[in-house]
């Protein structure tokens, strides 16, 4: 009897070292957002007056080798490899013939606070299209729609993994309807993946005022409509964190100025 | 004639062969695990316990890794409740009939462990203590299946000198357990590598030692030396998936989605990971089964009388 009780020992004591060590916490973030986002902005609603409106453009360089294009392998997904007949790269890394790169998110981060902009009432776009996020990236202002479709003949998942918003996970079939959501919080940035076809990613900037960019394929970004006042710029990417990330500038009424950004691989 | 028929097991052995199939199954559902983890398809599923509403979602992408293990995790929870029932009616010995709903506890638990990983959105601390809680179930069901075995029911014969053998095979199952876990934690968390390459050499050093024990015991059972050898095998084979595992991931670091090679070897080095830990488990059910005979053998052994 002694032996079978001393045998039984082994699995229990396994269990028992298991779920002590499982009482570990959870951050699940249940807080209302919407009535944290509804408390913290000023009531008046700040005007730029179109005659008096500054500019801030440039371009986002980089310095150094670079990874090289990744390939995405969609072949063993012949609903998503059927939609190309060209080869697929990843998103990630994309630098353009004049040493500038693409996806590179361009912000105002300071000296816009005590202001409150509208929000949009127009969606943003998020489109799922030969397996691919379409755009790669993208600015919204916080509460702004977002607007997601899927374009494909395939069934996706929608996965954004906020910090500082609350995370959701939803299927979407082909030929559903649009989603709608938004992002109540600030925040640079939110990863969007689809668990089902693991190479697609996208990110989605959320700020609360309309002044962001996204270089384009000639590394070129533009912020317009910014009332006149002293700014830090600063740039996000999703590899390149090196380099020259941020700029202040101080724009007088009207005024258009140029700074430019380089980016490096961290070394 | 064999003197080995199942007599102090009696009735048990009808659902040995159950409980064989049943820890097969729970293998292959590790198998599938590694595969959810390794191919990031945690979450291609968004719903839970239903897949996409239903019980056959779209098989297509990460669905089919995620929908599948759910599929061999329903199956292995039914095998599991037939088990539970059978050893419930057939086991002679209160605590292996405990240890069937425990078992059937433990697999409940999973289940919904699975549910909330889902749901949660794959929070680490509980990836890490589904991982660890199937490793625990696997124990279960070999427990099992080795305590309902011809084999257990044997005579045993071992005589190991110097520290107790059990206490050794119990410190090296412990010691195998914490490494999965350490080993699940650096999977999950993202954390150092460090501390699991420490488990790796305390796992090795006591495997080694509890090997040595063994083989140099000239009575030890073929049982004993056979757990062992393979103890040692699937050791040896494991150090080196380890370091495939890692020169691997360090050479893909900057991928863009799963890589074949790297899913292949870390599911690989999951799963013989399971098979160390059912080796180490046996060891140490087997030599408290020398232990208790020993002390058997004892007691009956009358006292020597003390000439006045
Ligand atoms: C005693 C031997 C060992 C055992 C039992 C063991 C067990 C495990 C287990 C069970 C996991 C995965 C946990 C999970 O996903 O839930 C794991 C992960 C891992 N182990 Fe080991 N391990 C051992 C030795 C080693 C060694 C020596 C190395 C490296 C040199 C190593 C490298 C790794 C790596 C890189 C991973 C993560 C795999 C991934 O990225 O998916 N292991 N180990």
């Amino acid at each position: 009897m002694m032996c079978l009780k001393n045998y039984l020992c082994l699995p229990v004591a396994l269990l028992a070292a298991l779920f002590a060590g499982a009482c570990g916490s959870v951050d699940i973030d249940d807080e209302d957002l919407d009535a944290v986002d509804g408390t913290e902005a000023p009531a008046v609603v700040t005007r730029v007056d179109p005659a008096t409106a500054a500019t801030v453009n440039g371009k986002v360089f980089f310095e150094g080798d670079l990874p090289r294009a990744r390939r995405l392998a969609m072949d063993a997904e012949p609903a998503c490899a059927g939609l190309h007949t060209e080869p697929v790269y990843s998103e990630v890394v994309v630098p353009n013939d004049n040493k500038t790169l693409r996806h590179v998110f361009v912000y105002v981060k300071e000296g816009l606070e005590g202001m409150k902009f509208e929000t949009p009432t127009e969606p943003a776009v998020l489109d799922q299209k030969g397996c691919i996020y379409l755009p790669h990236m993208m600015g919204v202002q916080v509460n702004q729609p977002v607007r997601i479709l899927n374009s494909d003949p395939t069934t996706h998942n929608v996965h954004p993994t906020p910090r500082n918003n609350r995370e959701w996970n939803e299927s979407m079939a082909p030929n559903v309807p649009p989603k709608m959501k938004k992002f109540p919080r600030e925040e640079v940035m939110i990863p969007v993946k689809c668990n089902v076809h693991p190479w697609m990613k996208s990110y989605i900037g959320v700020l609360p005022h309309p002044f962001f960019s996204v270089t384009d394929g000639d590394g070129s970004f533009e912020i317009t409509g910014l009332p006149p006042g002293e700014y830090t710029i600063g740039i996000w990417h999703e590899f390149l964190k090196e380099g020259v990330t941020t700029h202040k500038v101080t724009l007088a009424a009207s005024e258009s100025k140029s700074v430019d950004f380089t980016l490096k691989q961290a070394s | 004639m064999n003197h080995s028929l199942p007599t102090s097991i009696g009735s048990a052995g009808s659902y040995h062969y159950f409980a064989v199939i049943t820890a097969c199954f729970t293998f292959l559902l590790i198998v599938a695990g590694a595969l959810v983890t390794g191919n990031e398809a945690g979450l291609s599923v968004p719903d839970w316990p239903l897949s996409y509403g239903s019980l056959n979602p779209p098989w297509e992408g990460n669905i089919r890794y995620e929908h599948g293990h759910r599929l061999v995790a329903a199956f292995v929870g039914l095998l599991t409740i037939a088990l539970a029932v059978w050893v419930w009616k057939k086991e002679p010995r209160r605590p292996v009939r405990k240890l069937g709903w425990i078992a059937l506890g433990v697999v409940v638990a999973q289940g919904i462990l699975g549910g909330v990983t889902v749901l949660w959105y794959l929070p680490a601390p509980i990836s890490v203590l589904h991982a660890c809680l199937a490793q625990t179930f696997f124990c279960l069901v070999v427990s099992l299946a080795w305590l309902s075995s011809s084999a257990w029911a044997q005579r045993v014969r071992d005589r190991s000198p110097g520290l107790p053998l059990n206490r050794l095979a119990m410190a090296a199952a412990g010691a195998i357990y914490l490494q999965l876990l350490l080993g699940a934690i650096f999977r999950h968390t993202q954390s150092g590598i460090l501390p699991h390459l420490l488990g790796a050499l305390l796992v090795t050093l006591l495997a080694g030692w509890l090997m040595a024990r063994v083989f140099r015991s000239p009575r030890a059972s073929s049982v004993l030396t056979g757990a062992a050898t393979l103890l040692g095998v699937l050791l040896a084979l494991q150090l080196l998936l380890g370091l495939a595992s890692w020169l691997l991931r360090l050479a893909t670091a900057d991928a863009v989605q799963p890589q074949f090679p790297v899913v292949a070897v870390t599911t690989a080095h999951v799963a013989v990971g399971a098979l160390i830990l059912a080796a180490s488990v046996i060891l140490a059910l087997q030599s408290w089964r020398v232990r208790s005979e020993e002390g058997r053998a004892e007691s009956r052994t009358p006292a020597t009388p003390v000439n006045p």
